[in-house]
């Protein structure tokens, strides 16, 4: 029987993981993904898991004995924040390269300077052209059901890649919601057991990982290789959201049209904001008006048709971006929307709304004030300006 | 498992392997290094007393031996550092610029 329980983004997170039960977990704590790992760590030491649990003296130790970990043979996870995946920068890349199936929560911490610890999502935009899956999560009950499917999708042998699941530092992590916990049978059930592709303690079957391409020039051809990897996940992410849908009653797909179908106003927007934006969508609904949201679960590999399908009845789209590119035209989540949105036929006008840096509040008002511009700009068919910004001072 | 890369140059995206992990191993021995070498080591065979010191230390393994003899130098392999000669302790090995 599911439990309904209340935790924090965290607890539950590292509740998934006591499930999941992966043989090596290699972390280094920083605020706000702390207590994932602390709390794994006391289930480690109680023995209510078999993993090897390694403490390491920073984060590019940590995703490097990740790596090895995994090449070796193990279920590997990791978890980190902000600093600490910018640290581990490097070896991300050779993580998914190798092809590697680690499973890594990333709660979502800007990056410094000057430091703050609070929220925005320029962590994981730092990494989103590593090669790693990116998933967001809107709220703790799919921070822990995200745990449960990045594991299968990962070691998918279709996929065979990093996942790296994203979620609102304090937001989330730290906010005590209430969730219903599946029962350990049914996640180890739905894991199964680690099958790796590679093992470098097999001394039966030696391989090479990690060989040098110096003279014979083949990195073109394996990058290609690779992302046509990332691509391919698309369908396999699709799938494990439907199948532990049959065995949760939660079911997940690439993203999560809200009131979408009749809208002319749609709001993209990933994470917990998507929460606050379905609110207001339902509050002007009663007073008629057509707003729908479009929350984006898999941002890598970027499910860019079927997001542009989704859209294609819309009057006027925000794109709400969580982070800063400084010195391009918008931010990551607009650029990718309106390339995304480019070739269907009608053109729809997209704008940025830039959001919530360093853990700034989003309330409601600030939702709507992007539905009423919208709803300017369906009515005159002309954008005023771009690229906004929500809740500055200016 | 076989491995085979003398047509690598021609493969394309869906020949290599997953990752890119040689599905075998010692597979060094088909990768010659020799061309790395800017000096070259000599064997001064009549000065050798075959006590196996410098194939301890070649980090190459291109010292070749057989029944506890020293033959000679493997120049497939060799890059040419020297650790040989410097080890040897009867200075039966010397450096020489390689030739061009």
């Amino acid at each position: 029987m599911p439990k309904t329980v209340a935790l924090t983004g965290n607890s539950a997170c590292a509740q998934a993981m006591r499930q999941i039960n992966p043989d090596v977990v290699a972390a280094y704590p920083i605020t706000p993904q702390t207590t994932i790992v602390e709390e794994f760590s006391t289930f480690v030491a109680k023995g209510l898991v078999d993993t090897e649990y390694v403490t390491v003296e920073s984060e590019h130790s940590a995703m490097s004995a990740c790596v090895g970990a995994s090449a070796a043979g193990s279920r590997v996870m990791t978890t980190t924040s902000s600093q600490g995946l910018a640290l581990m920068w490097e070896v991300l890349y050779i993580a998914s390269a190798l092809r590697l199936p680690i499973v890594m929560h990333n709660v979502n911490r800007t990056l410094s300077g000057p430091i703050n610890i609070h929220c925005d999502h320029q962590d994981s935009m730092g990494a989103r052209d590593s090669g790693w899956i990116q998933i967001f999560c809107e709220d703790a009950q799919e921070a822990y059901d995200t745990t449960i499917q990045a594991i299968r999708i990962a070691e998918d042998n279709r996929v065979r890649l990093p996942v790296m699941i994203c979620f609102d530092g304090f937001i989330i992590s730290h906010a005590i919601d209430r969730l219903d916990l599946l029962d350990d049978e049914v996640v180890k059930k739905f894991v199964g057991d680690f099958e790796p592709l590679i093992s470098l303690l097999d001394t039966e079957k030696p391989v090479t990982v990690g060989p040098f391409d110096g003279l014979y020039g083949y990195f073109f051809e394996f990058r290609r290789a690779q992302e046509l990897a990332t691509l391919g996940s698309l369908p396999v992410i699709a799938e494990v959201g439907k199948e532990f849908g049959e065995v949760s009653g939660r079911h997940y797909g690439l993203f999560e049209p809200y009131k979408l179908e009749d809208a002319e106003l749609a709001v993209v927007v990933m994470g917990s904001t998507a929460g606050t934006a379905k609110f207001v969508v339902d509050q002007l609904r009663e007073n008629g008006v057509a707003a729908g949201v479009l929350k984006i679960r898999s941002y890598r590999p970027f499910p860019a048709r079927e997001i542009a399908e989704a859209l294609s009845g819309v009057k006027a789209i925000a794109a709400m971006d969580r982070s800063l590119a400084p010195g391009a035209i918008g931010a990551p989540v607009f650029q990718e929307i309106r390339s995304a949105l480019y070739d269907n036929s009608a053109r729809v006008p997209v704008i940025d709304y830039i959001y919530g840096l360093g853990g700034r509040d989003v309330p409601p008002a600030h939702i709507e004030k992007v539905f009423s511009h919208l709803a300017q700009i369906a009515k005159s068919g002309k954008i005023d300006q771009v690229v906004n910004y929500l809740g500055l001072k200016e | 498992m076989s491995w085979d890369i003398k047509s690598i140059k021609k493969w394309k995206v869906a020949d290599h392997p997953v990752g890119s992990t040689i599905p075998v191993g010692g597979n060094a021995l088909e990768y010659k290094t020799g061309g790395w070498r800017s000096e070259q080591p000599h064997w001064l065979e009549d000065r050798c007393t075959h006590c196996m010191i410098c194939w301890i230390f070649c980090p190459d393994s291109s010292i070749q031996v057989k029944d506890g003899k020293m033959l000679g130098i493997d120049y497939d392999h060799c890059k040419g550092c020297g650790i040989c000669a410097t080890e040897c302790p009867k200075d039966a090995i010397h450096m020489e610029e390689e030739e061009k």
